[in-house]
């Protein structure tokens, strides 16, 4: 079991060795260790998000009385495979009217945001890409920049709907994401750090989600609308604005977008886990596979919530934001903060 | 020249040639989106000079949150060419480059005239807990001030926005 536990930074430490050995200097290997860890995350996405969409079409087909696929092998395992063959090769349409430079680099911003996310979360005892000290902190802001390949995309194709949906996915996420920190910032305010890795360390008596219930609810309402997730998913709205920001876009810039939707929801999920459920620490399994299973079920309550619950309306979506959720947080950090000077 | 001067005049160069895309672009949409990078440049220059926190709070302030709502406002105000939406855009061109000539003189004066003190020590590794002292202890004023006149602007915009009220 030792041996499990330490495999991967065992492997990381044997390559740089080796690359020393061979006669490279102690940067190098470093530079090149990162950029294997870089590819390994890449890779780890890709197959994750098969799985992913493949997972959410079974459920949602559970959840609604359905099969759900079921030709392309057992229980229809390998039909986002076929799904992403077809999106690869399909022809890449570009609409005449459109900003062309913003059109096609929007989904390309967007994916190497939420890719960018990963660099900081702690996938094992050790095992983030980079441990930063304000791990938590580069997570929201670089998060928050993915408003901006949203909009690009709605403003660049040129199409009434899309701007509209890019509008609304503007307005929802800059609302969201102030109860998403403030929830945030009362996790911080326990651990007294904004490293991942220390947070998850300090959750080794108790989980925070026992701690901060009333932030975990909050928290949990925020990332739901930040990940522009039903309910919330008025952005994209099929049924009025066709699908928002993505309705111009086909072939493999749709699949970007679509594949930047689902990083997303992994790299929330497994915040979720790190901030309120103690991240890679459990019993008996090696702590690498604890965070991917806790990151699952948080990611099976999102799909459940999704395909459950309807949509709501936009401007009772915003009121509920700025009169519910940031007067709650509020509350919840002030109680946070006296509890914790009270019990120094 | 070393690898770190190099790192600096990279990041100095794409946050010019970004801010050059601000002032030159005749699209004013891809002015805004230029602006982003401009705020992105400036970040890694303060990650550059160690200020980590600082660096994220102008990727989280500037770039995720005030250009976009910049953006936003421009989007649905204006038309996109700037010479459209502001006709005597062209007009002010000379003056506007001697204000701004004078400007970038008075700040290089203050910048060469201003003996800049350089630590040898060691790098700072809680630069968040440090900026907390200071804020909440030596200039704990000037900061609560700060947070009442942006209080201020905040019920200023809600008044404007809703317009009169109805007896």
């Amino acid at each position: 079991m030792k041996g499990a536990e330490t495999f991967f930074v065992d492997l990381a430490r044997a390559i740089v060795n080796g690359l020393e050995n061979m006669g490279m200097s102690a940067l190098g290997a470093e530079i090149i260790l990162l950029i294997i860890k870089f590819a390994c995350i890449a890779g780890i996405v890709t197959v994750n998000i098969i799985i992913l969409i493949w997972l959410e079409r079974k459920i949602s087909g559970f959840i609604q009385l359905r099969l759900g696929p079921n030709r392309l092998g057992p229980w229809g395992v390998f039909q986002t495979i076929a799904d992403a063959i077809k999106l690869l090769t399909k022809e890449d349409i570009i609409p005449s009217q459109t900003d062309k430079i913003i059109f096609r680099t929007a989904p390309i911003v967007f994916i190497i945001i939420s890719l960018m996310l990963y660099v900081v979360l702690p996938f094992g005892d050790g095992m983030a890409i980079v441990d930063l000290n304000l791990g938590v902190l580069y997570f929201i802001s670089v998060g928050s920049l993915g408003t901006i390949a949203l909009l690009m995309a709605g403003w660049g194709s040129n199409n009434k709907w899309s701007l509209l949906g890019a509008m609304r996915s503007v307005a929802q996420m800059i609302s969201y994401e102030i109860p998403l920190v403030f929830s945030l910032l009362a996790v911080v305010m326990i651990a007294g750090s904004l490293n991942m890795s220390d947070i998850v360390n300090a959750q080794d008596k108790i989980w925070f989600v026992f701690l901060q219930p009333v932030a975990f609810i909050t928290y949990f309402i925020a990332a739901t609308a930040e990940l522009n997730r039903g309910p919330f998913d008025m952005p994209e709205a099929e049924q009025e604005l066709t699908a928002g920001a993505y309705t111009e876009y086909s072939g493999m810039r749709w699949a970007l977008f679509f594949l930047a939707e689902y990083t997303n929801l992994f790299a929330v999920s497994a915040l979720t886990a790190i901030m309120f459920f103690g991240g890679f620490k459990g019993p008996f399994l090696p702590s690498w596979l604890w965070l991917p299973i806790k990151a699952y079920i948080i990611m099976l309550v999102f799909f459940w919530l999704k395909w459950t619950l309807p949509r709501i309306r936009m401007d009772h979506l915003m009121a509920f934001s700025w009169k519910v959720l940031i007067p709650v947080t509020l509350a919840n950090l002030v109680v946070t903060g006296c509890v914790l000077h009270f019990l120094k | 020249m070393q690898l770190s001067d190099l790192v600096f005049y990279a990041l100095a160069a794409f946050t010019i040639i970004a801010a050059l895309g601000v002032v030159a672009l005749p699209n004013i949409v891809h002015s805004a989106l230029c602006l982003v990078l401009t705020f992105i440049g400036v970040a890694g220059i303060y990650f550059y000079l160690g200020a980590d926190f600082i660096g994220l709070i102008q990727i989280l302030a500037y770039a995720g949150a005030i250009s976009v709502l910049m953006i936003f406002a421009v989007m649905l105000l204006l038309s996109r060419d700037v010479s459209e939406s502001n006709p005597s855009h062209k007009k002010g061109k000379y003056l506007a480059a001697l204000f701004s000539g004078l400007f970038a003189f008075l700040l290089a004066l203050s910048i060469y005239s201003t003996s800049w003190d350089l630590t040898e020590g060691a790098e700072i590794v809680d630069s968040i807990g440090k900026i907390a002292y200071m804020l909440m202890g030596d200039y704990v004023i000037a900061f609560e001030a700060a947070a009442i006149l942006l209080l201020a602007a905040v019920i200023g915009a809600v008044i404007l926005a809703r317009g009169e009220e109805k007896r």
